[in-house]
C-alpha cells in the first residue's frame, strides 16, 4: 500500500511533536532541585521565608524557558505545520 | 480527529478587507476589549472610592490599598532608589497581564494565549531597558557590549536580543499551554462531568498559574532594567 506524501508528513509531525516534549524533562529536574534547595533554606533561616520563596519562584521560572521552547516546537508542528507548504 | 469539539484555538470573528489584505477581528480582540473594560471599571471604582477615602477602610478600599502598597514593596525591593519612576509603569502591565490570565475563569480565550499579544509586551520591555541604558550610560552603552574582550560581541548582541523574545515566549507559553490542556480536557470529558472537574484545573492554570507568570513578567523587567540602571 502506497502512502501519500502529506499523510507521511502528517504522521511524522505528530512523532516529532511529542518528541519536542521530551524537552519538558529538564526543566522538571531544574525545578525540582530548585524547590528542594528552597526547602532547605527555609529549614535553616525560617525568617527569609518570603525571600526565599520569591527567588526561588523567579529561578523557577527562568528554568521552565527551555521546556516552553519545546512546547511551542510542538504547537507549531500540530497546528501551524510548515512542513505542508514545502511539498 | 477524535476530539473534534476540542477548541482552543483563535477564531475570526468579524472579516473586514484593509488596503486590500483581508484581515480579522479575533476572539483575541473580543477578549482584550473586554478585559479592558474590565479594568476601566475597576479603576473608576477605585478612584471614586478612594477622592473619599474613609479612616477605617471597608473591603474594597482594603484590597486597593493592599495591591498598590504589594506592588509598592515589590518594586522598592529590587530597584531600591530609582523605584519612584518605574512603580507606574510596572503597576500597569501587572494588572493587565493579570486581568487578561484570569479572563480565562470568565469562559474567554485568554488574549496573553495569543503571540501578538505577548511580543508587543516583551518589545515594550525591550525598549525601555535600551533606553534607560542609553539615559544612563550614553555611548558607553554601546561600547560595553564589545566588553570584556571585543571576541564576546555577538554574543553579548544575541543576549540583548533575546530578552523580548524570552520574555514574551515564557508568558505564552505558559498561558497557551494551560488553554491547550483546558481545551482538551473540555472536549473529553462527557456534557455531564462538565460541571464539576475542570474547576480544580482552573484553579491551577488561570489562577496559580496566571498569577506567578504575571508576578515573574514584572520581576523581569525590573530586572533587567535595574541592570542597566544600577549604579557601580
Amino acid at each position: 500500500m502506497l502512502i501519500e506524501s502529506k499523510a507521511l508528513v502528517l504522521a511524522c509531525s505528530a512523532i516529532g511533536a511529542g518528541l519536542a516534549m521530551i524537552a519538558g524533562l529538564g526543566p522538571g529536574i531544574g525545578q525540582g532541585i530548585a524547590a528542594g534547595h528552597a526547602a532547605a533554606a527555609v529549614g535553616r533561616n525560617p525568617g527569609a521565608k518570603s525571600d526565599i520563596t520569591s527567588t526561588m519562584l523567579l529561578g523557577q521560572a527562568v528554568a521552565e524557558t527551555t521546556g516552553l521552547y519545546g512546547f511551542a516546537v510542538a504547537i507549531i508542528l500540530l497546528f501551524a505545520n510548515p512542513l505542508i507548504g514545502k511539498l | 480527529m477524535v476530539l473534534a469539539d476540542a477548541d482552543f484555538m483563535i477564531h475570526g470573528v468579524f472579516k473586514y478587507t484593509l488596503f486590500g489584505q483581508e484581515l480579522y477581528i479575533t476572539t483575541t480582540h473580543v477578549a482584550m476589549f473586554i478585559v479592558t473594560i474590565l479594568i476601566l471599571i475597576v479603576m473608576i471604582c477605585a478612584h471614586h472610592k478612594m477622592k473619599h477615602a474613609e479612616q477605617i477602610p471597608g473591603t474594597f478600599q482594603n484590597i486597593i490599598e493592599m495591591y498598590v502598597q504589594t506592588i509598592d514593596n515589590m518594586v522598592a525591593t529590587i530597584m531600591g532608589r530609582n523605584a519612584r519612576r518605574f512603580v507606574n509603569y510596572i503597576c500597569t502591565v501587572f494588572m493587565f497581564i493579570l486581568f487578561c490570565n484570569l479572563s480565562g475563569l470568565l469562559g474567554l480565550r485568554p488574549p496573553t494565549a495569543d503571540y501578538g499579544v505577548t511580543l508587543p509586551l516583551g518589545l515594550i520591555t525591550f525598549a525601555l531597558v535600551q533606553g534607560c541604558g542609553i539615559a544612563k550610560n550614553k555611548g558607553k552603552h554601546f561600547t560595553n557590549l564589545a566588553k570584556p574582550v571585543p571576541l564576546l560581541l555577538p554574543i553579548n548582541v544575541i543576549g540583548e536580543i533575546a530578552v523580548p523574545l524570552s520574555l514574551s515566549l515564557r508568558l505564552f507559553g505558559n498561558i497557551m499551554s494551560g488553554t491547550v490542556m483546558m481545551g482538551l480536557i473540555y472536549g473529553l470529558l462527557p456534557i455531564f462531568f462538565k460541571l464539576g472537574i475542570p474547576s480544580v484545573l482552573h484553579i491551577y492554570f488561570d489562577i496559580f498559574s496566571g498569577a506567578i507568570q504575571t508576578y515573574v513578567f514584572c520581576m523581569l523587567t525590573m530586572v533587567y532594567i535595574n541592570d542597566k540602571i544600577a549604579d557601580e
